[in-house]
């Protein structure tokens, strides 16, 4: 089996013939933009896990909401599932289309709506791209704080959706901490205005609920995001270290001690090299990890906060600690952090990166299982990880055209995920399943938890029109992953196709 | 770590409760009574379930069980220099973190750090099946699923049993002092805008109708700072815990007490009674008139963008929803507890 829509596992999907859905369209607003020759469908095929293509039923591209209300009530009553899409650079394929779907493009909403910089806040449309959002509240000397690292094209929709992340969560937090309010219509086309302004809204916490819920629940049409002043100063510190467990103890050490970083990020020795390699950061390649420590916000803090981590990094093993000298020096040394995963890229043809989170006192003992899955399945494994906030992403390098990798490092994957779970953590930190990690959330969760998720979805989605197939799996498809996993014995998720 | 683990009690508790079609009143110490309406059902006491499960100062996280006293949990913290951020009102010696989570209230450093929903990493709960079911866990970061965990911050008790909540914790800023500045409403409001927009360390302010009070914590020279260029007389610690327990002199009156939750830049409203301002202007406290129009407050306060609790054991206790939002809320209450045996009335009549 592959990714595609399974209605075996994923439950049927009525099919209604692309004649009736268009005619439909139409009918409900004649002038909502609808493409539906296979070629104008091509672009839509897949999200940025490109390796999974579908084309879908048709894409509509509206630019008023209430085009979205339309194609959201006239799919409703023929019984057609929905797709949104928001940039398309998610990585877990939530936004791969259906074949038998309408993929809803939200694109052309790209509109913000008002920046109020005395109160903080900026209202945008959900095609508003995440940069576009800081880049309007600069001149006020505010910015909007999750900076996931697509943020150049990701859209503020997609990122509620995926409760998008970045390098600064631990301080910062994730875009539920960051949203004040969301606008979302119904898979009936009913608007629901769920928070605003305010710090709080009466009734049950729906504004938590919809981040992170892929499109299932709703469909985003505007959101107010709440801004941020921009820190006085940020300095950043580079510790090198002759054992992981070393860096990883050193993280607890910080955080124990009472300080908060804007970043914390770690990376291997195989990471380092590829990273130093690719962008001459300055990494000492000898060394088995490094720390990069970024300590912002009121300038005498931060002065009192660099000193108090170099003792820690210091009494906590560090080889050599050095403070960037000055602003181009920290670029350097974020270039090679943020340049990891294509310096990765260029030591191998291919490479698969994962989004496991864990217990950061369980980092020492989770890459030491990562380095025997690697000997094991005899591929090699860099890793690079949110230290601050327990997100770790293993890349693992193969060559898809080399007979046989491509299965191992599937294998390999479902296996360090596995880890993940074995130890209190979860199969993603940021980048959402969708598509891609199905199959996992059988691993994670058991069939009362998955019950409640179906639940959930049937209060806002009866029929299961939203975005079908994502997020959630169904008890048959857990059922039959489990009897797999049981008749191949140690192997973990064998069926998984993910490139 | 130490504590009673009654959790296979409290799963055939709620299984009983299913069988017999016997709604249950969710109780830990009962220190929010106060607030929202009554519910009719069979005393269910989550003190039996207690005790702190896993804490790792450097994990940032703490895991306790729901019946576990709040004042034992910060204890914990405090021994290893770490706190709740949201700082969550007690309002009775007896609190629990199960209530603390029901219930979804926070101190004055909300704006600035977060409301009790923000902090929840994972919860476990026994669910309207009868089954205990985990959500979340204990990391910073986990999309996988719907967050059922921030769901239950403030859902009082009304969508399931938390047993156990696990916490994003933080250090305890190394200096906290205070300062009063005698200011009118409008000039600390034009004030706290403007600071709003500057890293300044402030981590709670409100305005008792005759002066701004701020406090301010992080390092100590940026707080040193902070004091010399705002001047003003010093506020003594005593007062944030007065504030957030509702013992300030303010608050020692027989009218009837109403939180206005609002846009933090919203005007000040012309209401019928005296104001308290808190949450630097998000959260504003009345204590209303007798002949006080409650349909017209809450009118008027939605239309400035927030909504009103009377904060009292009533039934009309919480800020009405709209009729699409209370088809979402009666949907989800049925999907989670389809026989509607938690707590069943205690937030709204319909859920």
């Amino acid at each position: 089996m592959n990714l595609r829509y399974d209605e075996r596992l994923d439950g049927a999907i009525q099919r209604v013939d692309k004649a009736t859905v268009l005619a439909a369209l139409q009918r409900a607003d004649a002038t909502l933009e609808v493409l539906h020759e296979p070629e104008a469908l091509r672009p839509f095929e897949c999200d940025g896990l490109a390796a999974y293509r579908v084309a879908p039923l048709l894409v509509v591209l509206p630019s008023h909401l209430e085009q979205v209300a339309a194609v959201l009530r006239t799919c409703h009553a023929l019984g057609v599932p929905v797709v949104a899409r928001g940039a398309g650079t998610g990585l877990s394929g939530g936004a791969l289309p259906l074949e038998h779907g309408v993929l809803l493009v939200m694109a052309r909403f790209h509109r913000i709506l008002g920046l109020d910089a005395e109160a903080r806040v900026a209202r945008v449309e959900p095609g508003v791209r995440n940069l576009a959002v800081s880049e309007a509240a600069a001149p006020h000397g505010l910015y909007y704080a999750p900076d996931p690292s697509s943020q150049i094209a990701c859209s503020i929709g997609g990122n509620v959706a995926e409760n998008a992340g970045g390098v600064h969560c631990l301080k910062y937090g994730l875009t539920v901490h960051n949203v004040l309010g969301v606008d979302v219509l119904t898979v009936e086309g009913e608007r629901l205005a769920i928070g605003g302004e305010a710090l709080d809204a009466p009734g049950f916490d729906l504004l938590a609920l919809m981040h992170g819920s892929e499109g299932l629940l709703g469909v985003v049409t505007g959101v107010t995001l709440r801004l941020l002043p921009k820190p006085e100063v940020a300095r950043v510190l580079l510790a090198s270290f002759a054992s992981v467990d070393a860096a990883a103890h050193a993280v607890g050490a910080i955080l124990a001690a009472g300080i908060i970083p804007g970043g914390l990020e770690m990376m291997d020795n195989p990471a380092i090299r590829a990273a130093e390699a690719f962008v001459r950061a300055g990494y000492p390649v000898d060394a088995a990890a490094i720390l990069l420590c970024e300590l912002d916000g009121v300038e005498a803090d931060v002065r009192e906060d660099a000193a108090r981590v170099r003792e820690l990094l210091a009494s906590a093993g560090a080889v050599e600690v050095r403070e960037a000298a000055d602003d181009a020096e920290r670029a350097r040394f974020w270039a090679g952090r943020k340049n990891a995963f294509p310096a990765v890229g260029r030591l191998s043809p291919d490479y698969y990166c994962m989004d496991g989170t864990i217990p950061k006192r369980e980092l020492a003992r989770v890459l030491d299982g990562i380095e025997v899955l690697s000997r094991e399945h005899d591929l090699r494994v860099a890793n690079v990880f949110h230290a601050g906030d327990g997100n770790l992403h293993p890349l693992i390098l193969f060559d898809a055209n080399a007979p046989g990798e491509l299965k191992r490092a599937e294998a390999l994957g479902g296996r360090i995920l596995e880890l993940c779970v074995a130890v209190g953590g979860s199969i993603t930190g940021e980048h959402g399943v969708g598509r891609e990690k199905i199959n996992q959330m059988c691993a994670q969760f058991g069939e009362g938890e998955l019950v409640a998720f179906h639940a959930i979805k049937a209060a806002f989605d009866e029929h299961g029109l939203l975005n079908p197939g994502k997020g959630v799996p169904t008890l048959n498809r857990c059922a039959e992953f489990g009897t797999m996993h049981v008749h191949r014995g140690a192997v973990a998720f064998p069926e998984l196709e993910r490139f | 770590m130490s504590g009673h683990d009654a959790s296979a009690d409290l799963v055939e508790r709620v299984r009983e409760a299913i069988a017999r079609r016997r709604p249950l009143a969710i109780r830990g110490g009962d220190s929010k009574v106060a607030l929202g309406r009554p519910v009719d059902g069979q005393i269910l006491d989550t003190r039996v379930h207690h005790g702190i499960v896993a804490y790792e100062p450097g994990e940032l996280v703490l895991t306790a069980r729901a019946g576990t006293s709040l004042a034992e949990v910060e204890r914990a913290l405090e021994a290893s220099g770490q706190m709740l951020a949201f700082e969550p009102p007690h309002l009775g010696a007896g609190a629990t973190l199960g209530g603390m989570l029901a219930s979804g209230l926070s101190g004055p450093r909300r704006p600035w750090a977060g409301a009790v929903r923000d902090h929840v990493l994972g919860v476990r709960l026994v669910d309207g099946r009868g089954a205990l079911l985990r959500f979340g866990g204990e990391v910073m970061k986990n999309v996988a699923g719907y967050d059922v965990s921030r769901l239950m911050a403030g859902s009082w008790g009304c969508l399931g049993l938390v047993t156990e909540v696990s916490l994003k914790v933080l250090p305890r800023p190394r200096v906290c002092t205070g300062v009063r500045l005698e200011l009118s409403r409008d000039e600390a409001r034009a004030r706290l805008a403007a600071w709003g927009r500057q890293p300044m360390p402030i981590s709670a302010a409100c305005h008792d109708g005759d002066a701004l009070h701020l406090r301010l914590e992080g390092g100590e020279a940026a707080v040193r700072a902070a004091c010399d260029r705002l001047g003003g007389e010093p506020v003594d610690d005593a007062y944030w815990t007065a504030l957030r327990e509702r013992r300030l002199p303010f608050f020692d009156s027989p009218a009837p007490l109403w939180r206005l939750s609002l846009p933090a830049h919203a005007p000040s409203l012309d209401l019928q009674g005296r104001q308290f301002i808190d949450w630097g202007g998000a959260q504003r406290w009345l204590l209303a008139d007798d002949d006080l129009d409650a349909a017209r407050l809450r009118t008027v306060v939605a239309t400035a963008g927030g909504h009103a609790t009377r904060m009292a054991r009533a039934d009309d206790a919480f800020h009405p929803l709209p009729s699409a939002m209370l088809r979402i809320h009666q949907r989800l209450k049925h999907a989670l507890d389809p026989f509607g045996i938690f707590n069943p009335g205690r937030l709204y009549r319909e859920l």
